[in-house]
């Protein structure tokens, strides 16, 4: 094959033997299955609108404190962590490897932060009765729907912590390039998307009227 | 192929520069972006403490995540500096399913609060 013939192949996208949509395929991957992801709590918290629209007395019991104080920090501990994030993976872009180090242990910390929290909240509701199966209000379906929602959500952030970490230590031996740090960040991103969902439908639209 | 990026180069956005061809966001971007996000969340908390009707409140809360998450999308997970082919593989498919969901559960829901004894 002549030099010429060559670059008319490498020229198109669609030719073969390049990247169409411009990215690598470990990104691509992770976006394929952030959409699944993302279809699956789609899928929860459609449900979840299905049953509390049909419920009449579906119960609101959050108070300012602790409940949405409490889950208002943690929104504010999740954004800001996607901050770090992103400013980590601008870092490692830059080939920046200590401050994209010190970028994502902050991540680290702030999602961890944001389970902890999370777990004393639980904790809160199960001292006052209130399981997945039933609590003092009447509708059994209003923890269900609760646990199941923060419950997937907060292993999300759990196994993105870890995964995090992973990332993290095998960028700063050099083992992973700034690619991977991004496509963890792709992830993180994610999550906090869904808090973004959560947060004021499973939260805001319980609050105590009174 | 790991570290692919357009070989051909792309126009600056405001508040990016070039690192090794990819449009990197500068950290003031990023700032700004979080600064908006946390203003529309308190917005959201604030909101759920005015009187406002349930309609009325799903509607605001539902239209605000869905900024919030087109900005998280945009900016910080980098679609909009990203080839357009990917942005239409990904989001307009993801929006179909959801739409879907979205008609074919609601209408039911409020067709079992409707048949209720009042």
């Amino acid at each position: 094959m002549s030099d010429t013939e060559f670059e008319g192949i490498v020229a198109t996208p669609w030719s073969g033997g390049a990247a169409p949509f411009g990215i690598n395929s470990k990104k691509l991957g992770m976006w394929l299955f952030i959409v699944s992801d993302t279809l699956t709590f789609s899928a929860l918290l459609v449900s979840y609108a299905y049953v509390r629209l049909a419920t009449p007395d579906w119960p609101r019991p959050f108070e300012i404190w602790p409940a949405i104080a409490k889950s208002s920090f943690m929104t504010f501990v999740l954004l800001s962590s996607s901050l770090t994030m992103v400013l980590a993976v601008a870092a490692a872009h830059r080939h920046n490897v200590k401050k994209a180090v010190r970028y994502l242990i902050l991540t680290m910390i702030c999602g961890a932060a944001f389970v902890l929290i999370h777990a004393t909240e639980w904790v809160t509701l199960f001292h006052e009765g209130v399981t997945p199966w039933s609590n003092p209000w009447g509708v059994p379906l209003f923890g269900g729907t609760f646990f199941g929602l923060t419950g997937l959500h907060m292993l999300h952030v759990t196994i993105g912590v870890v995964y995090l970490g992973i990332i993290c230590a095998g960028y700063s031996k050099g083992k992973w390039t700034a690619d991977h740090v991004e496509v963890s960040g792709l992830y993180w991103h994610f999550v906090d998307l869904v808090w973004m969902f959560i947060f004021p439908l499973v939260y805001l639209l319980s609050v105590n009227p009174k | 192929m790991t570290g692919a990026s357009n070989s051909m180069t792309e126009p600056a956005y405001m508040g990016t520069e070039a690192v090794d061809d990819h449009q990197v966001g500068s950290a003031k971007l990023f700032a700004w972006i979080w600064a908006w996000l946390l203003l529309l969340t308190a917005l959201e908390v604030f909101l759920a403490y005015e009187r406002v009707e349930v309609h009325i409140m799903i509607t605001i809360l539902l239209g605000l995540s869905l900024i919030k998450s087109a900005l998280i999308m945009s900016y910080f997970m980098h679609l909009r500096f990203e080839r357009l082919g990917l942005f239409l593989i990904l989001v307009p498919a993801m929006v179909f399913c959801i739409c879907m969901m979205l008609i074919m559960f609601y209408p039911d829901s409020i067709r079992l609060m409707d048949m209720r004894p009042h």
